[in-house]
């Protein structure tokens, strides 16, 4: 049947062109992440790329880049996480509270810290996982209500002010510390982004987050227990909350219980930026990276060239517009 | 004389008030296209999904090889060699090709790397190649997302997946459903060079060229019951359609004698 194939393609001709970028959504990204950077570059070159610089935009990314990789996640799935700033600071509160409680400083304390904080965001991931798969709620409105647990729960814990008491040695370990000039919490972020990638784009597991994200009902009859991989999934955002957690304790040398608001939205944004659809099934975890960066390149770089930085979010909030269209066109185009 | 590879007898099914089957009958020999038809409501979904393991029949036994066995999941029916291509084509769409067939039974990287979940990427790509192409599927580009392709070539991949795990039987809900006319002759070659492989497939279809087609024998259902079974060979449209609506009151013919043997009797109402 020529005539069919040709009706595909007197209207992919039109569309040829641009064909790829709707395919690769966060090749489009990530070139125009490069175009802003140049922008900056060539306007202020010895400001833009100095060391200190890029060392700021770095570490400004990097805790947000662990939340979106747990988001990133999420989305595939067709789902979404709101809770995870507020898991971020409850682990981080709970972690300060095991920390000082250890009492000495060290790496037994460091220790203890980390796995407190990992470990209560894990029962929160485990609280959204369980709901959203079995009791089969609504993804947002599940994580919506543990943002007032979790969030409350933290202010209970933490008698509603920040709390210091942050071991010293992980401050300046971790926090600020530095390997060969780079920050020692780019270097963690850049690990483990790259473990998530290699396992969102080689493993069974990744494979499955996408099948169930694209139709649930096929990932079902082919055999996938979608409901564990669910929970496993809301698991893993909310782990990586907690990691962040930890390394803005380590970072801030206190909790920072009131900077964690729009955490969540931040998130989606990047995420969406990097070209991951809020249908579920696409998207990639470098994708997310350009997301992530792209809002931290804007911002650092237009206070250098000496505009407002409320630009920022008005230039954010185009592109994810964009972003947004571009997904559309190309689920049209199916 | 050789055993039904799969054999249902006296399956009943009831949601709520409606009796979707009652004591309904159907044997699958190896190597066979037997044809489930019916009116809308006539209970051939229901028969199909209690058969592929989708549903739990309320009485009633099915036996595999000879054997009773209850089939509990689809997944329980695949151990059984038993595949199902469903009406919706049950595909992921932003997957692509190789990884939609092996879906659930992916292949792992050799040693400590399929440990960890990593996959043999290169060997499922070779052997899905390999099937298309065996199959006779035309496949565009075997990693670019199944939803970049027409629905004859989606439909092209959930039959060929279904033909390449399946090891006795193979169950198609309405495969031509959306198809234009040469890709429904695909599907009709597809279905003839998989029964002469040995592999068995069980057709549920409104069509009458499909059902006249391809089948070696017709099953009949009306209001739960199976009211006629024919060989294909001799039957006529006319005669299947009389079955379907009950204006024709037939008995059942058993066996794979080509022919109808036709007995009145009263169990059709």
């Amino acid at each position: 049947m020529t005539c069919e194939t040709d009706a595909g393609q007197t209207s992919g001709s039109r569309r040829w062109s641009g064909q790829w970028l709707l395919d690769r959504p966060e090749l489009m990204i990530f070139t125009s992440l490069a175009i802003i950077a140049a922008v900056f570059s060539f306007l202020n070159p010895s400001a833009f790329l100095s060391g200190i610089n890029l060392r700021n935009m770095a570490v400004e990314g990097s805790t947000a880049l662990i939340v979106c990789v747990g988001m990133t996640y999420v989305i595939i799935t067709a789902g979404i996480d709101l809770s995870v700033g507020a898991v971020l600071v409850f682990s981080s509160v709970c972690s300060v509270l095991a920390m000082r409680a250890v009492g000495t400083d060290g790496s037994w304390a460091a220790a203890v810290g980390l796995l407190v904080s990992l470990g209560t965001a894990a029962i929160w991931g485990l609280i959204n996982g369980m709901l959203i798969a079995y009791a089969k709620l609504n993804s947002l409105i599940v994580t919506l209500a543990t943002i007032g647990i979790a969030l409350g729960g933290a202010r209970l814990l933490s008698g509603g002010v920040d709390l210091i008491g942050v071991p010293e040695s992980i401050i300046n370990g971790i926090g600020i510390g530095r390997v060969l000039g780079v920050p020692v919490i780019v270097m963690i972020a850049g690990v483990f982004t790259v473990v998530a990638g290699v396992v969102m784009h080689r493993t069974r597991f990744g494979l499955y987050t996408y099948a169930i994200g694209s139709n649930e009902q096929a990932a079902r009859r082919a055999g996938i227990n979608v409901e564990r991989h669910l929970v496993t999934v809301y698991v893993i955002a909310a782990v990586c909350a907690g990691l962040a957690g930890y390394l803005s304790l380590t970072r801030f040398a206190s909790t920072t219980i009131a900077g964690h608001g729009t955490d969540n939205l931040k998130a989606i944004t990047a995420v969406v930026l990097g070209g991951t659809s809020l249908f579920g099934g696409t998207g990639t975890l470098y994708g997310t990276v350009a997301g992530v960066f792209i809002p931290v390149v804007l911002a650092a770089g237009l206070v250098i060239v000496g505009l407002p930085s409320f630009w920022q979010e008005v230039a954010v909030g185009i592109v994810l517009l964009l972003a947004v269209l571009v997904d559309q066109l190309r689920r049209r185009s199916k | 004389m050789s055993l039904p590879i799969l054999e249902a007898r006296g399956i009943s099914k009831r949601f709520g008030h409606v009796h979707a089957l009652i004591d309904a009958d159907i044997s699958v020999f190896r190597g066979e296209v037997v044809a489930l038809i019916g009116d809308n409501g006539a209970g051939k979904s229901t028969l199909a999904k209690i058969l592929s393991g989708a549903l739990r029949p309320d009485t009633g036994e099915i036996r595999i090889d000879g054997a009773v066995t209850e089939i509990q999941s689809p997944i329980d029916a695949r151990r059984h060699g038993i595949e199902t291509v469903y009406q919706d084509l049950a595909l992921a769409l932003d997957l692509d090709p190789v990884q939609n067939v092996f879906l659930g039974r992916e292949i792992s990287a050799p040693g400590l790397l399929g440990l960890f979940g990593f996959l043999d990427l290169p060997a499922m790509r070779r052997r899905a190649e390999e099937a298309f192409r065996s199959l006779g599927v035309q496949v565009p580009a075997l990693s670019a997302a199944v939803g970049n392709f027409s629905g004859g070539q989606r439909q092209g991949i959930a039959v060929a997946r279904g033909l390449i795990w399946a090891e006795r039987l193979v169950f198609m809900d309405e495969p031509t459903a959306a198809l234009g006319v040469a890709q429904t002759w695909n599907v009709w070659n597809l279905i003839r060079r998989v029964r002469d492989r040995g592999i068995s497939v069980v057709l549920i279809s409104h069509s009458m060229p499909d059902v006249l087609a391809v089948a070696d024998r017709i099953v009949v259902l009306r209001h739960g019951c199976r009211v006629a079974t024919y060989g294909a060979k001799s039957v006529t449209s006319d005669e299947l359609v009389g079955a379907m609506t009950g204006t024709l009151e037939l008995a059942q013919s058993e066996g794979r004698s080509s022919g109808p043997t036709q007995r009145t009797n009263g169990d059709g109402e």
